[in-house]
């Protein structure tokens, strides 16, 4: 289908877009790569009044290194932030987890703020900025504020984003010493959503002791569930860990797979993506 | 009765040559393509971001032309499937690789393989096979089975070193 009619907006700066936002905030979508909001407009699932279309503020198409942080700016499409190579080798886990996000053709328009806005309980970049601990940055005129992942995602499809705010960029922080990380994911066809999937940190004390084990699992919660497996690894191992979380989470059932097959995916796939962080945790370890 | 919407004077350069439609807001670059231009090569299939089929070359990156607003590619230079073969007619070298290796069938979904591969070869000019099915991973294909895809790709980036000026189609610069 075609998209429903809407006044369309293309400001030239930030403080234009707020401004837009701010008189039109409560009927508008912002329009960054419109990998899920075009779709979302075709289907005639949402029918805002107005696009406050962002894609000409270039002053937000960025990707940063520093003070130990990646940050990645609202207009930053997902293939500019998966080849830059400075982002991939201070924080791995954005790279493992891009691969797995659409196909090339989305990513080349599709960005990974609008995609971490978008809240889809089934994306990878929440779980990512959840498993991490990150953050969003998001203004309006009134001005900025810094909202951290654990409170972000409000619910599916729902972030705490204000009708009169634009999230201007996301913040992961770099990988800590002595810590791996690892992505797995289950879905019926390469770059489709995934049926379950599991973002995983470990982090080794000084005698390799796993010190810190975290994971955040998709598709399987209305929000990125995040577990603490610290104790679960420490006890009897990685196995035991992804028992541990079989326990921890309530899927559904729906057209794509039952709640048993999510929960015994998750369990697999917890096991998977630890062995790898714990594998990558030995390497960063080795002095 | 609703006010008629609101037109947008969009300037486009497609397939080298300067184009100017009116258009509302919602219209997609799809349709503006293949309705306001007349360029019918553009094929729209799922319309949701899905096939593939629609995919057109913009600004040099492959992108669904579904999933992109027309009024949001003013000033843009797009390339589609139109736009591949030289002006002679000859066939590009992605297009000669399709017609080599039998990579098409009822041709629905091949306007979208030939500009996702042809964006896709020029950043990469040497693929591996995996690298061609990871190229083609997003576009649908219900007749090939893909097999004989995969080896269009390769057999695209073979034509493309053995022909001088890369894809040979002479419109390169």
């Amino acid at each position: 289908m075609k998209p429903p009619a809407f006044a369309y907006f293309r400001p030239e700066s930030v403080a234009e877009a707020l401004a837009l936002l701010g008189t039109h905030g409560g009927d508008a979508k912002v329009l960054a790569g419109g990998q899920s909001l075009i779709p979302l407009l075709n289907l005639r699932l949402a029918t805002p009044a107005a696009l406050v279309d962002i894609n000409r503020l270039a002053e937000l198409a960025y990707v940063r290194v520093a003070d130990g942080q990646v940050v990645i700016g609202a207009l930053a499409r997902h293939a500019d932030v998966l080849a830059d190579a400075a982002a991939a080798a201070a924080q791995p886990l954005i790279r493992q987890a891009l691969r797995l996000v659409a196909h090339p053709v989305i990513r080349n328009r599709g960005t990974t703020v609008g995609s971490i806005v978008h809240a889809d309980p089934a994306g990878e970049m929440t779980a990512v900025l959840a498993v991490l601990g990150g953050s969003v940055k998001v203004a309006s005129v009134a001005g900025q504020r810094l909202v951290p992942a654990a409170s972000f995602f409000l619910g599916p499809l729902e972030p705490d984003v204000g009708p009169d705010e634009l999230a201007i960029e996301a913040i992961f922080p770099v990988l800590p010493a002595r810590t791996g990380c690892g992505f797995a994911e289950v879905s019926r066809r390469h770059g489709d959503y995934a049926i379950c999937g599991v973002a995983a940190t470990v982090t080794l004390d000084e005698i390799g002791q796993v010190s810190l084990a975290r994971a955040a699992y998709l598709s399987v919660s209305g929000t990125p569930l995040v577990l603490d497996l610290t104790k679960a690894c420490a006890g009897a191992g990685i196995a035991d860990a992804g028992e541990f979380a079989v326990t921890r989470i309530d899927p559904s059932s729906d057209i794509h797979a039952t709640a048993a097959y999510r929960r015994h995916l998750a369990g697999v796939l917890t096991a998977r993506a630890l062995t790898d962080a714990l594998a990558h945790a030995r390497e960063n370890a080795v002095v | 009765m609703s006010s008629p919407p609101e037109q947008h004077q969009v300037r486009l350069v497609v397939n080298g040559e300067p184009a100017t439609v009116s258009v509302p807001a919602r219209r997609l670059l799809s349709d503006c393509l293949r309705h306001d231009l007349r360029l019918t090569g553009t094929h729209v299939g799922c319309e949701h971001g899905v096939c593939g089929a629609c995919t057109v070359i913009l600004d040099g990156v492959a992108v669904r032309s579904c999933l992109t607003l027309a009024v949001s590619a003013d000033g843009a230079s797009i390339t589609t499937v139109e736009g591949l073969a030289g002006p002679d007619g000859t066939l590009s070298a992605v297009q000669q690789a399709f017609a080599d290796c039998h990579g098409l069938q009822c041709g629905f979904c091949t306007p979208g393989f030939l500009t996702t591969i042809t964006a896709a070869l020029a950043a990469n000019p040497a693929p591996t096979e995996d690298d061609a099915r990871e190229i083609i991973g997003g576009n649908l294909c219900r007749c090939t089975g893909y097999q004989n895809i995969v080896r269009a790709v390769l057999r695209a980036a073979e034509l493309m070193r053995a022909r001088p000026g890369g894809t040979g189609n002479g419109r390169e610069p």
